[in-house]
């Protein structure tokens, strides 16, 4: 978790939030998210009639991810804000980083305020995930 | 969504935060979270779940209706049955999720959803072709009537297959 005392604009954060995807955590993420759509888990239906290469996985998986490095980052319970646009898709076997910049620290007389831009890319530097965050710390 | 609760409990926090390969206590250790915060929370993404108390999520399979997903065949929708529904639901993608956290999501809320429609547009794109884009905003209220997450979704459909 970051400091308040010791973080200036420009400060950049990143953390691999996944190496190697592997099926069965996308089946996993459907499983628990309700998100049962077969372009996730079922790869005859993606392939044939999809029209897809492979299966592939939630955006919403990535995002949760992202999630993950940003609460490690800030603390639990401390996000405000957290938007993000999904900007390619994310394959099984796929390894990626997040990557948090702070844009802009507000502080108040008990807490501080910490903006943050968020990029998450595969192994190739391709973005998959591009966003914002704001945190009370 | 239509007017329908959604339950917060532990077990099903826990498991979404394996499911997104995140192994901080706050999620699933009580003796751990009440020291830290009092309780249990939920992780940042974790509403998307309230699919799961959705009667109409359309990526659900239900009882007794064909699924789009394949069986013995690669789908379960015969070519002459609802080809609309079928090449609607491989079309459309997420663009974009915005929320917005105006209190901690805690083990025994009961949240309820109030959607609004939000803005639809089109834009060209040389990767996708035709993109049809609408949003629509939910905002959860817990038993307290208070709203706890404002959730911004964004949906597009594309024209072609979109591979990266």
């Amino acid at each position: 978790m970051i400091n308040i005392n010791d973080i200036k604009v420009g400060d950049t954060f990143e953390e691999v939030i996944v190496d190697n995807l592997t099926r069965t955590q996308i089946v996993q993420y459907a499983g628990v998210s309700g998100d049962y759509n077969p372009l996730h888990t079922d790869e005859i239906f993606t392939t044939q009639v999809a029209g897809y290469p492979s299966v592939f996985a939630h955006g919403m998986l990535t995002m949760g991810m992202t999630g993950k490095m940003l609460t490690n980052l800030v603390g639990d319970d401390n996000l405000k804000n957290f938007g993000v646009r999904f900007t390619s898709q994310v394959w099984p076997g796929d390894t990626l980083t997040t990557k948090a910049v702070i844009t802009s620290i507000e502080k108040n007389s008990d807490n501080v305020l910490v903006n943050f831009e968020l990029v998450t890319e595969n192994q190739n530097n391709i973005p998959v995930v591009t966003g914002s965050a704001t945190a009370l710390i | 969504m239509s007017k329908k609760s959604m339950p917060i409990e532990k077990g099903h926090i826990m498991m979404f935060a394996r499911s997104i390969g995140d192994e901080n206590p706050i999620y699933s250790d009580e003796e751990y979270a009440r020291d830290k915060l009092g309780g249990i929370i939920a992780p940042p993404t974790f509403i998307q779940s309230a699919a799961q108390f959705n009667p109409d999520n359309p990526l659900r399979p239900k009882i007794g209706e064909p699924w789009f997903g394949s069986g013995k065949a690669p789908t379960g929708i015969k070519k002459s049955e609802n080809k609309s529904e079928s090449s609607a639901s491989t079309n459309m993608l997420h663009a974009e999720q915005h929320f917005e956290y105006h209190q901690s999501l805690k083990p025994g809320d009961v949240l309820t959803p109030e959607v609004i429609e939000g803005e639809k547009w089109e834009k060209e794109s040389k990767r996708a072709g035709l993109l049809k884009f609408s949003e629509s905003i939910t905002k959860y209220f817990n038993q307290n009537n208070e709203l706890v997450i404002t959730a911004r979704s964004v949906g597009v459909v594309t024209e072609k297959v979109v591979e990266n």
